[in-house]
């Protein structure tokens, strides 16, 4: 009995890493811009779920739930690169102009591509100049496209909090979009 | 203090607009947006397919444990060569301090001998006068005779 309850609760949780793994990769990716970290805190991500799965008690949605555990660890990884100067402490970052070079392959003319290119790079730019927890808001809101109260349960900030951060947010970009005035 | 900080950065910045009023309001803010969203995207897809070389953690734990061992031991090699170094100067400066006490006191000592020799000179000198003055009365007689030899010479 307990055998068959264990064996359902493995095909779940493979099921629930199949459908969010990715989400939760772009989101990492999104907020750190290195792929390779991006991919070992995704993983850290669903092996510390696994460890947790019996305690998921479907309060949220497994999705925000998965969130919140990658947003702490990212906050966590960090707070200990700032402190343990004694790990590998180089980032694999990719610059903005990197980052901006990806464009969905659309029918577009190439005058098209470059100004799309450019205002990614405006984006990239103002919200690198974001707080850790404006630019967490911005990217689950525009990349992930959650709704408000995802995004609160996700932080664990109240709806109010988020429609803050993102409006200040939404203010740098569009003052970066306009040319930096 | 860092609440006043936070209170002032916040009051520099109030919250005028509603985000959901800016992204509808600014047609350039939503297509850029929409944009950067495509853009990520396109990305995270072709970084997530991409077959990925897993870096050996254990070699890389295997060099940092090396490495940590290595700095030990120069931190501790550099700090016994430097204990060693700091004595043996020490020793040296102990060693020219005795010199220099043992060159002062002999100078002392031959001065004190020098003087010494002069006031037993001095001493002696003064004893002969006094012992060539002093002449018993019994001889006076004698000494006149002998001026008296003197003068007529």
């Amino acid at each position: 009995m307990t055998l068959k309850a264990d064996e359902n609760a493995a095909q779940e949780f493979s099921r629930v890493v199949a459908s969010h793994r990715q989400h939760i990769f772009r989101f990492l990716l999104a907020s750190t811009r290195d792929a390779d970290l991006a991919e070992t805190l995704t993983q850290e991500c669903f092996l510390k779920a696994h460890r947790n799965w019996a305690g998921f008690r479907g309060e949220s949605s497994a999705m925000t739930w998965l969130m919140r555990i990658a947003i702490n660890l990212q906050k966590d990884h960090w707070r200990n690169r700032r402190l343990q100067f004694w790990r590998q402490t180089c980032t694999n970052s990719v610059d903005v102009e990197e980052a901006s070079d990806w464009l969905p392959s659309g029918e577009r003319s190439q005058e098209q591509k470059l100004l799309a290119k450019e205002r990614v790079g405006q984006v990239w730019r103002a919200v690198e100049g974001l707080s850790e927890r404006q630019r967490t808001v911005f990217v689950l809101r525009y990349v992930e496209e959650m709704e408000l109260g995802e995004i609160a349960q996700a932080t664990g900030l109240s709806e109010g909090t988020v429609k803050a951060h993102l409006s200040r947010a939404l203010g740098k970009v569009r003052t970066e979009l306009r040319g930096g005035r | 203090m860092k609440g006043l900080r936070k209170r002032t950065k916040r009051a520099e910045e109030p919250v005028t607009e509603d985000f959901e009023q800016m992204e509808a309001l600014d047609p350039v803010l939503k297509q850029a947006l929409g944009e950067f969203k495509s853009s990520v995207h396109a990305w995270s897809d072709a970084e997530f397919h991409r077959p990925r070389t897993r870096r050996s953690t254990v070699a890389q734990r295997t060099w940092r444990l090396a490495a940590g061992w290595g700095l030990a031991a120069v931190l501790l090699v550099g700090t016994g060569t430097a204990g060693v170094y700091e004595y043996h100067q020490r020793q040296l400066a102990a060693q020219a301090a005795a010199a220099r006490e043992a060159e002062r006191q002999r100078e002392v000592a031959a001065e004190k001998a020098r003087e010494q020799a002069q006031w037993e000179e001095d001493m002696l000198a003064s004893v002969d006068t006094a012992v060539s003055r002093a002449v018993p009365s019994a001889m006076e007689p004698l000494i006149q005779v002998a001026d008296e030899n003197e003068t007529e010479r």
